[in-house]
């Protein structure tokens, strides 16, 4: 499967004339592990909430299989981990409702993470920024997903804990042919867990 | 010296509802102490969940009401109580959260950062620090959810340091920050420190720490397990705690290897 940017091009309704997002081309295809890396406020974020169907382009196309993102219903095959974990959650639900709210969870999954029962029953304002990500990314990880968008994934585990999240997630992409699109401000991070690495010079140019 | 922060033996308890009217206590924090001095940067690194969040909230008297606070907070040498919080904090003492929900969404970036004051030094002010971070004032016209989540980190900055703030508490500043702009975060702590503020800055970032930290105490489940100095920890005197070693090698640039199989079991 391919997932494809088209000369995306985005711009928020009242911000003025300045596209936040101006004519980017992408293809990441399954099984494939591409690193994205580019100062802050250039539009790596929205780049992903495009390409995740999260809004929609004013020019261009975010393409799965030649299908526009936004026009898949139910479980989205292309899942968007978002940078903030306390935003990815509603804070009036126990996390075990969150967890399970896209469908069923893998007990591996939920045992590989490190997810201990006792997080499931606390509200999202009762858990750490690191625990809260890791039940967002047992969510994303449902059966029909075929891309994981990682945006700042890791940034706010600690470092032994980033290292167990990727080795799970680099595993379950191999064993799944998952297509990771990872960014990053991490450099030596991105060099350990892709196999390419895109400056954002080299996707505008 | 007296210290500007000092910790000693806090413990955070959270009391919580289960069925009917039985109540469970959590303990989130156990037996902490630490101290920073003026001039200094103390780091504070450790695993996600192991309370260091929870710490600057204790600092600030911002936990949530269930919560139960025990051991001694001392500012300048005198208890920090709530009473005695609320005169300085937001000035002298202020908090870099960690969330970017902590901005108004409702408010402009500008208004936000003079916190509606509107005579002109005060504009000026900010008009100064947003471009010491590399926010033209442009920014000062956006709202929160126009911002990049670099840049909403850099306006939660922004808003700490338009007063001279003595302590700076910064709970994880610098995710989604490139590592340039990173660097010139922290360095500008760093230059706080050295005109006598104390910085206390949490973070997982520990090259980042380490590149501007006096001291780097290690958390682990509520307690403090390490406490070192970044001159050592860089020197080869290698790291004292097995946990802070698990640290050093699992960073990306030094191995990137899981913690090994005794440890395993320590962390559990």
């Amino acid at each position: 499967m391919t997932l494809e940017a088209k000369n995306l091009t985005f711009r928020y309704p009242h911000g003025g004339s300045a596209p936040v997002l101006d004519g980017v081309s992408l293809t990441l295809r399954s099984g494939e592990r591409l690193g994205l890396s580019a100062p802050s406020g250039r539009g790596k974020t929205t780049l992903c909430k495009l390409l995740a169907g999260w809004e929609k382009p004013a020019s261009g196309q975010a393409l799965l299989e030649g299908v526009p993102v936004s026009q898949y219903r139910g479980f989205c095959p292309v899942q968007l981990l978002w940078q903030h974990p306390e935003e990815g959650v509603d804070p009036l639900r126990t996390l075990r409702s969150t967890l399970y709210e896209a469908g069923p969870v893998d007990r591996r999954v939920i045992e590989g993470l490190g997810i201990q029962d006792s997080w499931l029953e606390r509200y999202p304002a009762e858990l750490s920024g690191g625990e809260l990500q890791r039940v967002s990314v047992a969510r994303a990880l449902g059966p029909e997903l075929r891309f994981l968008l990682c945006d700042e994934a890791s940034a706010m585990l600690d470092l032994i804990t980033q290292v167990r999240l990727w080795r799970f997630l680099l595993a379950q992409a191999e064993e799944r042919e998952l297509g990771l699109l990872v960014v990053s401000h991490d450099i030596c991070l991105l060099e350990q867990i892709c196999a390419r690495v895109l400056t954002w010079e080299e996707l505008t140019a | 010296m007296e210290p500007i922060l000092n910790v000693a033996h806090l413990s955070v308890t959270f009391s919580r509802y289960g069925r009917g009217f039985s109540r469970t206590k959590l303990s989130a924090i156990e037996d902490l102490s630490l101290t920073v001095d003026p001039g200094q940067v103390a780091a504070v690194v450790g695993s996600s969940g192991s309370g260091k969040s929870l710490l600057a909230h204790a600092i600030f008297h911002i936990l949530p009401p269930n919560s139960r606070v025990e051991g001694t907070l001392l500012y300048d040498g005198a208890p920090l109580t709530a009473h005695r919080a609320a005169e300085p904090r937001g000035r002298e003492l202020v908090l870099i959260p960690q969330g970017v929900t902590y901005l108004d969404p409702m408010m402009k970036v500008g208004p936000q950062v003079c916190r509606g004051r509107r005579d002109p030094a005060v504009r000026a002010r900010c008009r100064e620090v947003l471009k010491r971070y590399g926010l033209g004032p442009d920014v000062e016209d956006l709202y929160p959810f126009q911002l990049s989540g670099g840049m909403a980190r850099r306006v939660l900055i922004a808003c700490a340091v338009m007063e001279r703030p003595r302590l700076i508490v910064a709970d994880e500043p610098t995710p989604g920050l490139d590592a340039r702009t990173a660097q010139r975060v922290v360095g500008h702590f760093r230059e706080l420190a050295d005109r006598g503020a104390g910085v206390l800055l949490i973070t997982h970032d520990l090259p980042l720490a380490l590149s501007v930290a006096d001291k780097i105490v290690v958390m682990h489940a509520g307690q403090t397990v390490d406490e070192i100095s970044a001159d050592q920890l860089q020197s080869g005197y290698g790291p004292s705690h097995p946990y802070t070693r698990a640290l050093w090698r699992a960073m990306p640039q030094n191995g990137f290897a899981p913690p090994s199989g005794d440890l395993e079991e320590w962390l559990t």
